[in-house]
């Protein structure tokens, strides 16, 4: 979602040009595994912690990480669906978004809430997300896990929990695929062809 | 989508689109902040030449739930009682620079020609005898709700209609949006009050209450509007009970949980008893609440993307 040019929910059909892939399963299991210990290790346990996964694809990563919290610490955090579409600053430029489902099944109010998205780029789904957080309620403190940071920050966003750091050139793209949503799982660059290929500025959120 | 005008004018896959949005917006409901910043910066004028509480202030809910801007205008204390027509009064509003026009008018229709006068979206919310098709969003999405949730809940469902089918925008409304989801609608009125073209709706139709009532699976009663009556179409109120009403003893003859709803405002004791308004399974002010996140699903459809230029 944080680098998907289409709108939530539909599929990407465009040829994605040539592939590389830098994380399999195994590797994005062993940073979620990573990631959960820090989460644990950075809150000093399991207590008060709320996983809002930022749909699509961050919600089963954060139905991940809540199952390796799990087998850590042997709780079961709640982990909710917090859709940003509402709050996104390009509504006005796209055709209307459909809007994804938010459930936050714990309230917020009071807890340390761990957002959770696939892609970390311009940090302008990330703003989105803290707004919409806030119309929920106050939450006690607010952390940022990410599985892929591929930097070209525009907003003064920092991610706490970092599965891999990416550094990428702004014309490439990140996809991650998850078992859930894409039926493989996997991180894969792709370099699109040049009259194919999205420009910088749909790529920027 | 560019305005609703019609039930007419939504395939399934429309409506399934604005019931699945409203139940996120539904949710907005309940919260303690009741905003989303959908529609910020976008202005919406609800226009009524007609009287009408819940609906405009079911509009006007909604938009400013969305954070848009929202303006009411009534006939009554505006230059319309000093004799502007609605082309005037139309093309002044939208000269100020809105972005969605509510509209509700008296006449059949006026809504559609309101789109060829100005740019900005339009909703039809209630013209003459014609539609109200938010008002057959609402009622699908209460007895979606009531049906089990998904669209495909409605298939075969028997839904009668009861009353004055003749002046009723949310029958017709109601019927074209029913069968396009696979319900069947049934029409209960005494002749005087079944429009003559009936045939042409393509539905079950009959003037026997009685009859209809331990087949369905909702019963929507619909409001006697004394105002669009100029008398003449049935002897009295009172037989009007007798035959056509919802009252008590009827509703021991419905199957256990059929949801009884009406559009409101309801005439307690002439199309329905206080029994019926009040039974456990009557779903008047779920319909209501119903009604702001419909409406919200409309607005965000209608205004909640790019201009179209």
């Amino acid at each position: 979602m944080a680098d998907s040019t289409s709108p939530p929910g539909t599929a990407d059909t465009s040829d994605p040009g040539p592939q590389r892939v830098v994380l399999d399963a195994e590797d994005i299991s062993r940073a979620l595994t990573r990631m959960a210990h820090q989460i644990l290790e950075t809150n000093r346990g399991a207590q008060g912690l709320v996983l809002a996964g930022i749909p699509r694809r961050g919600v089963p990563l954060a139905e991940r990480l809540a199952t390796a919290i799990e087998a850590a610490e042997g709780v079961r955090i709640p982990v909710g669906a917090l859709d940003i579409t509402m709050y996104r600053d390009d509504l006005r430029s796209h055709p209307t978004r459909p809007v994804g489902h938010t459930r936050m099944p714990a309230g917020v109010d009071d807890a340390v809430v761990v957002l959770v998205d696939d892609v970390l780029m311009s940090g302008r789904s990330v703003r989105a997300a803290l707004d919409a957080l806030g119309d929920l309620g106050r939450p006690r403190a607010v952390r940022l896990a990410v599985l892929v940071d591929r930097g070209h920050r525009q907003l003064p966003i920092r991610a706490d929990h970092v599965g891999k750091n990416l550094p990428t050139s702004a014309d490439e793209r990140v996809l991650v695929r998850l078992e859930e949503t894409d039926g493989s799982t996997e991180v894969v660059i792709t370099k699109p062809a040049p009259e194919s290929g999205s420009s910088p500025q749909e790529a920027s959120l | 989508m560019r305005h609703l005008l019609s039930s007419a004018d939504l395939e399934p896959d429309d409506v399934t689109a604005i019931l699945d949005l409203a139940e996120e917006m539904a949710d907005v409901q309940h919260r303690s902040i009741k905003k989303l910043p959908a529609l910020r910066g976008r202005t919406v004028v609800n226009l009524f030449f007609e009287d009408s509480t819940r609906t405009r202030s079911s509009f006007e809910i909604a938009g400013k739930w969305l954070s848009a801007d929202v303006i009411n205008i009534s006939a009554k204390g505006s230059s319309v009682s000093k004799g502007e027509s609605l082309r005037d009064t139309v093309l002044t509003v939208a000269a100020m620079g809105v972005d969605a026009l509510v509209i509700r008018h008296m006449t059949s229709g006026a809504p559609q020609q309101v789109t060829g006068w100005i740019d900005a979206h339009v909703v039809n919310a209630g013209d003459g005898t014609h539609e109200h098709p938010t008002q057959a969003l609402l009622d699908a999405f209460t007895l979606r709700r009531h049906f089990g949730g998904d669209t495909g809940s409605f298939a075969n469902r028997r839904i009668a209609i009861v009353g004055d089918i003749t002046h009723s925008r949310v029958a017709r409304s109601n019927v074209l949006l029913l069968k396009k989801l696979g319900a069947l609608p049934v029409l209960v009125a005494p002749p005087t009050l079944m429009p003559s073209g009936v045939d042409s709706w393509d539905c079950e139709v009959s003037a026997d209450l009685d009859a209809v009532l331990g087949g369905v699976d909702a019963v929507m009663m619909l409001r006697v509007q004394r105002e669009r009556m100029s008398g003449g179409y049935f002897p009295t109120p009172r037989e009007y009970t007798i035959g056509y009403g919802l009252t008590r003893d009827r509703l021991t003859a419905l199957k256990p949980g059929t949801a009884i709803c009406h559009p409101g405002p309801m005439n307690r004791g002439l199309e329905i008893s206080a029994d019926a308004a009040d039974a456990a399974n009557s779903l008047v002010l779920d319909q209501v609440t119903a009604g702001v996140a419909v409406r919200m699903s409309v607005l965000y459809q209608l205004l909640g993307g790019e201009d179209e230029s």
